[in-house]
């Protein structure tokens, strides 16, 4: 099959990523729409490896590149949302304004 | 069709239809659950794009570490947004249109790209994905450097998530 059907597949599942994290208002399900972007982009960069250079494994490298600074983002960003939940009782993402100026 | 396109396009609809539920659910343990369907799909695909390396990484690390720590996080910050009927925020329309307009802008470009219908070349012979994942990680000549400070990353990720996420002390 053509490389297209992947790519238009992560385009779809790229802008269902980006809406749930602008729209959403609980910020683990803002952290969990990231999780569904950063997938789009590796469907993307294995696609890429598979159709454009098999020999070479720098597509896969990337890949995996992209697990660990996703795994490290959720650990800390739920770290974070724990840390604000004890402190304020709400993890909405509209009414953490602590930082607001 | 072959065999190798209805599993995609089955997988493929899997995907986007978890994708759908999970940003739409209130319910946020729900929206978990269907994050697991969609990691496992791209799991999947993986598999069908001669990857199996990758499919067993993402099953074990997405699925068996980051959404269960997800699902974690929903139950400990629990009775505060969860099962309430507003799930979106004020700027849900500009979030659906912003959204909407990425997707097609990206497909109408990808439609322009020559490249995009071509079709996978047969993988070297003598292929093997692992020796080639395990020289290229660990030879000078390859991505030694960036392995080694992923392993510092993930450890100051580590020690930067039990520091924030500590029990306040007394008088603090």
């Amino acid at each position: 099959m053509p490389l297209s059907w992947y790519l238009y597949l992560a385009a779809g599942l790229f802008a269902l990523g980006l809406f749930g994290a602008v729209a959403r208002k609980n910020a683990v399900a803002i952290l969990m729409s990231v999780e569904l972007m950063l997938n789009a982009v590796n469907i993307n960069i294995v696609a890429f490896w598979r159709y454009l250079a098999p020999a070479e494994i720098g597509g896969q490298i990337f890949a995996i590149m992209v697990f660990a600074v996703a795994a490290a983002e959720v650990a800390v960003g739920l770290a974070l949302f724990i840390s604000i939940y004890n402190s304020r009782k709400t993890i909405a993402a509209d009414e953490i304004n602590l930082m607001k100026w | 069709m072959t065999v190798e396109q209805g599993i995609f396009l089955f997988i493929s609809f899997l995907i986007l239809f978890s994708g759908f539920m999970m940003v739409t659910r209130s319910n946020l343990v729900h929206a978990a659950l269907y994050l697991i369907l969609v990691l496992f799909g791209v799991a999947v695909l993986f598999v069908l794009l001669n990857a199996g390396f990758l499919a067993v990484v993402q099953i074990i690390v997405y699925i068996g570490a980051i959404a269960i720590l997800m699902i974690f996080a929903v139950m400990l910050t629990r009775g505060d947004v969860t099962g309430e009927a507003i799930t979106m925020n004020s700027v849900f329309g500009w979030g659906m249109l912003l959204s909407s307009l990425f997707g097609f802008a990206l497909i109408i470009m990808l439609g322009q790209w020559p490249a995009v219908t071509s079709l996978a070349p047969a993988l070297p012979t003598g292929w093997n994905e692992l020796v080639e994942i395990g020289v290229a990680f660990l030879s000078p000549q390859g991505f030694v450097i960036p392995f080694e400070v992923a392993s510092v990353l993930l450890l100051a990720a580590l020690i930067g998530a039990l520091y924030v996420a500590r029990a306040p002390k007394k008088g603090e």
